[in-house]
Formats: structure tokens, sequence, C-alpha cells
């Protein structure tokens, strides 16, 4: 007889941990779903206060809010203003808050809060449609002055991003020539350039930012330049011509022309202020899980209630690796090839201590009314059964007098699995009667050994972690026991019950 | 502590647990056979049809009420042997050595009454004894009558003959000697004597009890060096002869040796131990390793028998 090939098996193996392990580091990247437990990330909290004056009239108030700022995703979302209507109105590529009531007078303020993860990789989307630039008519001597600055930056440059730089640089005071002296004042600034731009037929937009400071009250806005080179847009500081938006600077505005309409209302104002907070990041990747590709691989989506059934069905694999390992590698004996692995179940929700007393007490109570039992010549099945009533009262007896004495403990009994502990209880008087105390002792204790290593796994907070929330783990758990499953070397006790062999070598 | 290296062992060709289980018992024994092995009844009858003798069958017991015939059936007899059919291990097995008026001797000495008796069929019934707790039936056999040759070396207990065939080639013997520390049991983890056995020749090599070598019996006192086993080519084609009735490519087969009827078979084991390698100070994976390496194997009993003692006794 020939064996088959081990080589697809091995293949499979490999490609099984693989994969769980791929896929895990898939899901880290994509979902941002923490290695380690307590991890924490900044989270940018800002909230728009908008202050207004109402003429007791039927209001519209509409604030323009970010969508797709560049580095920064949205988490969440909400406003508060008793007695208004609200929605959020996605329209002609802005989004805007909008808050609607029929009759105010008087002071009125709303409120309009954000959270913010930075994420340097998120990019607005590209426009549908091509930008279109609108020309502006310019009187004399405005258009020979722009004629000239224009065709000055349009001669040292070549691509729209050079031709605002140049444009900048040209309008700058050191700078200056008679021509931009003639157009430039303080206010008119960022307009004009805009304007400048879209006449040289690049488009461009204002847009504004907020500077990120911790716990800052009535931070300014700060305007920024928009341009179109084409492809997409990209933002420049008006004054430095500097490229791109600094990691700490938030673009609250682009794309729409006002930032705060308000119809019905008078002496409207707005202002920001900010906090920096720190949330777990599991939980950051909890709530964003929904909607993304790979969320539907993970538990977060179900109830409570069925979460907290998976977190310890979930552990159930550590607990066999245990086993598998302790029996096949290190060759311990133990009683009941899983009875181990329940008990450390049970050992989870009592914690370790108080279970070990409470399963030492019921198991030893039981033997001893075992051992009566025996002499009454019972049926194997009938003894069974009256073994699991006789459990069921010891841990009734047990909890009873903990709680009577002022120990909670006591109560942990209830978490071990009766007939389990019935079995186990059968078992051991059986193997009394046999081979006698010495193999209960060996026995006994293997399980109970093996049964605390699989607990002290089971109970690290980062394998309750990583068995939750990367469940794909479990493949390469799985490839692990497959393979001790093909493991034909000694096991460790071999080598100490073979020492005899010496004499032979 | 003293421990032994792994390449020492494999330098020794030892046979281990796991290997034995994926390379050897997971490959060469079909399932649909263990039956066959793990119920003595069924043994019994499927190794008579190749002419393998065994002890004789007094009553079977399969349901609880034919219980109270096991009173009448037993009254004329001087030695018995109560089984679990599916008991492994030699859990569950009551030998009765004579009577001694209403009651009856057990092998140990101790006189027990009928009811204990019937409790115990009720027990095997129930499946206490069984491999895995399923509903069982109590066989009842003749005693076996050791022959005296090997009888006196054993404590109380039959001593038998476990020869590991695999392939049809047996490979490996020794003989078990029930000690008081086994209560008359003849399982080496329990504590009897095991004695390898040269394959050539049925003589004895060595000899140890709890994995540690020793001399001399520690209940009888007999020196364990010269034992010789009467008919060995025999048994050998005995043991062969049980892979063509079983098909079990790697099987322990026990022998013992009956003063009246010649060697018998007690029970085959579809998952024999790793000690008799510590009793014969000697690895099982030379010896399986030529048999998987043989390019024509022998067809009869015979033949794989004598190739055995011809090859075997130097490996």
């Amino acid at each position: 007889m020939t064996s088959p090939s081990r080589l697809p098996f091995y293949i499979a193996v490999l490609l099984l941990i693989s994969a769980g392990i791929s896929l895990a580091v898939w899901r880290h990247i994509e979902l941002g779903i923490p290695w380690l437990t307590g991890e924490q990330r900044p989270v940018w909290m800002i909230e728009a206060r908008v202050d207004f004056d109402g003429a007791g009239e039927p209001v519209v108030a509409s604030l323009n809010i970010p969508e797709q700022p560049p580095g920064f995703r949205i988490l969440t979302e909400q406003a508060a203003s008793p007695g208004y209507g609200f929605s959020i109105i996605d329209k002609s590529g802005s989004r805007r808050a909008e808050w609607t009531k029929r009759d105010v007078s008087g002071p009125q303020t709303l409120y309009f809060k954000a959270q913010f993860i930075p994420d340097p990789g998120a990019q607005p989307a590209q426009p549908s449609q091509q930008p279109k630039t609108q020309k502006l008519f310019w009187e004399e001597p405005q258009a020979t002055a722009v004629r000239e600055i224009l065709s000055q930056a349009e001669a040292r440059s070549s691509t729209p991003e050079s031709m605002t730089r140049e444009l900048i640089r040209l309008m700058q005071p050191d700078t200056r020539v008679q021509n931009t002296t003639l157009l430039v004042s303080e206010e008119n600034y960022l307009p004009l350039l805009v304007n400048m731009l879209n006449h040289s037929g690049i488009p461009a937009r204002t847009a504004d930012g907020l500077k990120l400071e911790d716990a800052r009250r009535r931070q300014q806005l700060i305007p920024f330049l928009q341009i179109y080179n084409g492809e997409r847009w990209l933002t420049l500081n008006p004054k430095t011509a500097a490229q791109g938006v600094p990691e700490d600077i938030l673009l609250w505005r682009q794309g729409s022309e006002s930032l705060l309409d308000v119809v019905g209302g008078g002496n409207s104002e707005i202002s920001f202020s900010m906090l920096r907070q720190t949330i777990p990041a599991l939980q950051l990747a909890a709530m964003q899980s929904d909607g993304k590709g790979l969320g539907f691989l993970s538990f977060y989506e179900l109830p409570i209630e069925e979460q907290s059934m998976f977190r310890m069905l979930l552990l159930l694999p550590l607990g066999a690796l245990v086993v598998a390992f302790m029996r096949i590698v290190i060759g311990i004996r133990t009683s009941g090839t899983f009875m181990p692995v329940l008990i450390a179940v049970a050992f989870v929700q009592t914690t370790l201590v108080p279970g070990l007393i409470a399963f030492l007490s019921v198991v030893s109570i039981g033997l001893a009314m075992r051992g009566y039992l025996s002499s009454l010549n019972l049926l194997l099945v009938s003894r069974i059964s009256a073994l699991i009533i006789l459990v069921i009262f010891i841990t009734a007896g047990l909890s009873v007098f903990g709680y009577q004495m002022g120990f909670n403990t006591g109560m942990t009994v209830t978490f071990f699995p009766m007939v389990i502990i019935a079995w186990t209880i059968e078992r051991m008087s059986i193997l009394w009667e046999e081979e006698g105390g010495q193999e209960v002792l060996v026995q006994g204790s293997g399980s109970l050994f093996v049964a605390i290593c699989a607990y002290l796994l089971m109970s690290a907070p980062l394998a309750g972690h990583l068995t939750f929330n990367f469940p794909e783990l479990h493949f390469a758990i799985l490839g692990l026991i497959l393979l001790m499953g093909q493991y034909t070397g000694y096991k460790l006790t071999e080598l100490k019950r073979f020492t005899p062999m010496k004499a032979y070598d | 502590m003293d421990w032994i290296s792994p390449r020492t062992l494999k330098r020794l060709g030892m046979l281990n647990m796991n290997q034995r289980n994926v390379n050897y018992i997971a490959r060469y024994n079909e399932r649909s056979s263990y039956p066959l092995v793990d119920n003595k009844l069924k043994t019994k009858l499927v190794v008579a049809e190749y002419g393998v003798k065994t002890p004789k069958l007094l009553q079977v017991v399969k349901q609880q009420h034919e219980i109270s015939h096991f009173r009448e059936m037993a009254e004329g007899l001087a030695g018995f042997a109560i089984k679990p059919a599916k008991g492994s291990g030699g859990k569950g097995i009551t030998v009765i050595t004579g009577r001694d008026g209403d009651f009856f001797v057990k092998a140990s000495g101790a006189r027990v009454g009928a009811p204990v008796l019937e409790r115990h069929l009720t027990n095997i019934l129930a499946g206490l004894y069984s491999l895995a707790g399923t509903p069982d039936v109590a066989i009842v056999e003749n005693l076996v009558e050791s022959d005296p040759s090997l009888a006196k070396y054993s404590h109380q207990g039959v001593p038998d003959i476990r020869i590991v065939v695999f392939q049809g080639y047996p490979v490996m013997a020794m003989l078990r000697l029930a000690t008081t520390a086994s209560d008359g049991k003849a399982n080496l983890h329990q504590g009897a004597v095991g004695v390898g056995l040269d394959i050539g020749s049925g003589k004895s090599l060595n000899a140890v009890q709890f994995n540690r070598p020793i001399t001399l019996h520690p209940d009888t006192g007999l020196a364990l060096e010269n034992i010789d086993i009467n008919d060995w080519e025999e048994m050998l084609e005995m043991a062969s002869r049980c892979y063509e009735a079983t098909g079990l490519g790697y099987m322990g087969v026990d022998l013992v040796v009956d003063a009246n009827e010649g060697p018998l078979l007690l029970e085959l084991n579809a998952r024999p131990g790793l000690a008799i390698q510590m009793a014969n100070g000697r690895g099982l994976l030379p010896r399986l390793h030529a048999v998987e390496s043989l390019k024509r194997p022998h067809f009869t009993p015979r033949e794989r028998a004598n190739y055995a003692m011809e090859t075997f006794a130097s490996l």
C-alpha cells in the first residue's frame, strides 16, 4: 500500500493559514481595525454655531457643510436646534445643512457638530464634468492692467499651476509694479485673483479652511484658492502660492459660493469651536464598518446579545488548539478529550480561583456520592441521570450556602456545564475503581492543567480581541490544528517514558 | 529528570504514539474492520473460520432477563471467565477459578456470591466497560488453564503472549505476566511484567515492569531470562492467520497457551500499545519498514511466519 502524497495537504494548509492571516491584514488596513486592544485614535469634534435675529417671519437657514475635505473623513454629523426642522441637502456639488421654522423672532442659535478623523488618503471626489470659467467684463484702465499682468505671468509659465504661482508672485506687495498697484487692494485681493484666473481660462474658486487647534473657540476661517488643473481641484495658499492643504487645516467650504444663507433673519453670524478627542480605534472601525466592502465580514452588525455569544464561541477554537497541542505534542493525559475546554470556558466566566474552588468542591462531593450510587447496582443510564440531578443539588447547595456566608463566588458554580461535570465524576469514579487513585490524580490534574492553560489563553484580552475582530484568524488556527494532526514526532512525555531504552543504544 | 533525546529514539527505531496512529493504524486499519476486533464475540466467530482456536464459549448474555439463566448455567462449572464483548484493556473481565459452597472464588482468591456476578453482568449489558459506553453483551467462556511451564511465572492470572502483526507478518512479541501490582491483569500499564520474546526462537530477551528493566519476577521471584515458549512457530502462524480473518494491517494478537488445548486466541487489538518495544529493547520501525518495502509479499501465514523468524530476529 502506497501512501498518497502529502504535498496537496500541506499546500492546502499553507493556503488556509496564509488566507486567514492576509485577510486579517487586509481588514486591518482597509477598516482600520487595530491589532491591539486599547489603541486610541484622534478625532476632531468641530462645532459650527449660527446666530441670527428672527424678525417674526418663516426662516430658512442654510449652512454649507464639508463634503469629503481633503485629508479627513467625516465620522458623525449632528445638529442641535430645538424647534427647527433639519435636513442635510446635497445639491449641485455642495452639501448644505438646512434649518427651517415657521415663526421666528428674537435671537436664535443653531448648532451643527461633526467629527472628523484625520486620514491622509482621503481625497475629494473628482468633478463629473469640466468646471467652466466665467469671463468678466473689465473696464479700462483695469482691463489693460489685467491683460498686462496675465501676459507677463503667462510668459513665465507652462501649466495652470505655474501660471497661478506666477500670478500670485506678481501680485505680492514686494513685486508689485504699477499695473498691479492699480488693481489690488487689501479687500479685493482674493476675488480679483479668482477673476483674473478665470479670465485667463483657468477655472478657479475660493475655499475656507479651519486651522485645527485643541479647545479653540471662535476660530476664524482661513481663505484658500482652488484652481482646476484639468484633472482635479488643487488647493493653494493665496499669499504664498504654497500648494496643498496643510495637515492641520480642514477645508470646511469648497466649491460652494456662500457659507451661510439666512432667509427671514438678520445679523447672521457663524463661529466655529473645536475639540480634539480620542476614541478607541476599535470603536472607530466598528462605526465605519457599515457600508464598506469588507464590513460584512465582521460581527459588529449583529445585535449585542448575539455579539457577546459569538465573543465566547470564537474563543473555543483557541481552547481546542491548546488541547490538541497538549495532547499531541506534549502528551498530557486528560479525562475526556474536550472536557478541559468546557471547564476553561466556565473559568472564563467565573475567573480562575473561584472557578477552581467551585469545580473541585463539586467534583469531590460528587465522587463521594457516586461511591454510594455504585453500591446500589444501578443501570448506567439511570446512574448518570441520578448523578446529573445530584450535581444540580450540589451546585444549588453551594450557591445558597456561599450566598448565606456572604461569598458571591458561590454563585459562579452555575456556570459549569452540569452534564459534563456528571460525566467527569462518572469517569473519574470508574477510573478510581479500575486503575486506582493515582491514575485519577494524573488524569484529573492533567485535565485541570490543560483547562488552566486554555483559560489563561482564552482570558487574555488580546486573544478575545483578535478572535472576535479578526474571525478570519480562525482559518489559521484550523490550519495549525490540521498540521498537528499530521505530527508524527515523539511527544514530550514519550521522551521520558522511553528513557530506559538508553540501555539498548 | 532523566530524558532520552529524540535523535537516540530515532536511531533505535522506536515507534511513537503519533506515528503509530497516523502512519500505521489510520493507514492500514480499515474502520469497517474495527467491530470485528472490538467485539470479542465477533472475533471468536470470524477467526474460527480460519482455523484459529479460542476458549470455548459457554454462554452469551444479551438481554437483562437472560441473566436469570446465568445461575443455572454456572451451576455445574468449576471455572469460567465473564467478559464484556466490547471491553478494552481487560476492563470488566471477572475470572472465577472455582467454587466454595454457594460462593464463587475469584482469581484473586476473594469469594463472591451469585448476586455480585449478576450485578456485574448487568453492568456489562449497560455498557459500563464498552469502548464508547454503548450497550454491550456479556460472554462467558471456559476458564483457560495455563500451561504449567508458563503459569509458574505469573502471579495469579494467565500469562498471555502479545504478538504485533503487521500486514500479516508477526513483527514483535512479548510475554505478559500478571503481578500483585497489576491485580492479576496482564496489562503493562497496570503493572504487569512484559518479557520480550525473540521472534526467531520464542526465547526471552529482557523484561520490564512499569517501563523499568527487571530480571526477576517481583512476586514469584523467578528469573525471567531463560523462558522458552513451546510451539513458537505454530503460534506465529496462528497470529499471522488473524490477518486474513480480519483484514487489519496493524494489530495486536493476544494468545494464551492452554494446558489441554494448546495455543488459543484470547483477543485481538486494533490499537496495540508501544510498551512491547521496551520489553524487547528494540524499536518496531526497522521491522515495519522491512515489511513495507517487501516487493513480493508472502501469501500463506506459514511463509510469513517463517520469513519473520528468519529476518526480524536480527533487526
